[in-house]
């Protein structure tokens, strides 16, 4: 462990002080913090380690192994130590970014990456705590510098995470979206729109066009639209669904709804949605059955069958 | 004039094929009752793909086509609306009650044959 490329650090720090005193004037604090990122680096080891110890014990990380939340705590310490010293939070704002995009598949939740900051606050303040206990004054000034900085980090990886988070949560919903609502042809003039999972007002206007832009590409007939995959309907989806039937009327295009279960259906009456324009069939392989027979009747079959039969 | 009216057998086909102007839609009202009346069609088909938008006074006017010309003995298809017209009709809950519909000219006049074949059978 001690192979550290970090290594000569601790000989640097006399050299940190000394030299830093003149550029941070105009920040009290920084002469301190820099006191305090030397030393901090100088127990790197012990300190990662005792870190990487609590985390274990606190049944943080439990989806990774030691010597993955060994290696990541180091660096996150290094980061961590690095935005003490600097006060710039750009680069660990980056790396929370990317740790996040890591984790962020394997489960790991904000609780943990919250508690591990948090941790490492509260390791290196009672590592400050151990080492300046004899001079409280010294060790109020430097908890001064500390704090602040412990406080802005902690908040930064968190803030991270969750914005890092929200983006996984948003594409995600983009692509159902996106995948969710798939018009198929199933025979010449007949499409089904299987409808699977949450309908909101946006999703519901989506499908509507796609429906129109199906009708009129394939110049369907007959749409059967099953709605076996509706766990519950509220009024606002049903109005949706019945301006979805009424344009694919204006179209030309006859509906067939299927697969209502109990509760949709007793939602339906509840709400008193009119639906005297909607012609539905109990499952999706009756409303197959009448959709081939509205479009046999409807197109040429039907008309060919009596022409037949006159002559 | 911006739409084109064929006679094709018993049936009167109104192509709309740009957008109307208020006067317009009147006069093609006149119009196309006339001609139902001249020609003794028995069905009329109404193009309106070429119309990007339907505001209600066009819904209205060709809601009355409609039942104008069945007073006059023939029936009305209307043909071509376009998506997200038709979306707009029905969200502003445009009375279209009257109305069929096909979607292009083949369903229109299978429609029509449906339609006025019963009649001419009850009629004769």
């Amino acid at each position: 462990m001690d192979r550290e490329p970090d290594a000569p650090d601790p000989d640097e720090e006399p050299e940190q002080q000394t030299e830093e005193h003149p550029a941070q004037e105009s920040h009290d604090a920084d002469p301190l913090l820099q006191e305090l990122v030397a030393h901090l680096r100088e127990n790197r080891t012990e300190l990662r380690e005792e870190w990487a110890r609590r985390i274990s014990e606190a049944d943080l990380l439990g989806v990774m192994s030691d010597e993955e939340i060994f290696s990541e705590a180091t660096e996150v310490f290094d980061n961590y130590v690095d935005a003490l010293e600097t006060g710039s939070i750009e680069n660990l704002q980056t790396y929370a970014r990317e740790l996040s995009e890591r984790i962020i598949p394997r489960g790991v939740e904000t609780h943990e990456v919250l508690g591990i900051v948090l941790l490492l606050r509260d390791i290196l303040a009672r590592e400050l705590f151990a080492k300046y206990q004899r001079d409280s004054e010294h060790l109020n000034r430097i908890l001064d510098a500390y704090e602040p900085a412990a406080n802005r980090i902690a908040v930064t990886v968190g803030v991270s995470f969750v914005e890092e988070r929200e983006r996984v949560i948003n594409e995600q919903q983009e692509a159902i979206r996106d995948l969710s609502t798939p018009v198929l042809q199933i025979r010449e003039r007949l499409l089904i729109l299987p409808i699977i999972g949450v309908l909101d007002s946006q999703r519901a206007r989506q499908l509507t066009q796609q429906l129109l832009a199906a009708i009129r590409d394939n110049r369907a007939a007959v749409v059967v639209i099953d709605i076996t995959g509706v766990a519950t309907i509220d009024r606002t989806v049903a109005n949706h669904l019945v301006q979805a039937v009424e344009a694919s009327r204006l179209m030309g295009a006859s509906t067939i709804l299927t697969g209502l279960s109990p509760e949709v259906t007793q939602a339906l009456v509840d709400l008193d949605v009119d639906l005297s324009m909607m012609q539905t069939v109990g499952d999706l392989q009756g409303g197959l059955e009448e959709a081939e027979r509205l479009a046999g009747y409807r197109g040429a079959g039907a008309t060919d069958a009596t022409r037949r039969a006159e002559t | 004039m911006s739409v084109a009216i064929l006679r094709e057998g018993d049936y009167l086909i109104a192509a709309i094929l740009s957008d109307l102007t208020d006067k317009e839609v009147l006069e093609l009202r006149g119009e196309l009752t006339e001609l139902v009346g001249r020609y003794r069609s028995r069905g009329l088909v109404i193009d309106v793909s070429a119309l990007d938008v339907i505001d209600s006074f066009v819904a209205r006017a060709l809601r009355a086509i409609v039942l104008t010309v069945r007073l006059r003995g023939a029936q009305t298809v209307i043909v071509g609306i376009q998506p997200d017209v038709a979306i707009a009709l029905v969200q502003f809950r445009l009375n279209l009650g009257p109305l069929r519909v096909a979607l292009d000219l083949d369903a229109a006049r299978t429609l029509l044959d449906q339609l006025t074949e019963g009649e001419a059978e009850d009629g004769r």
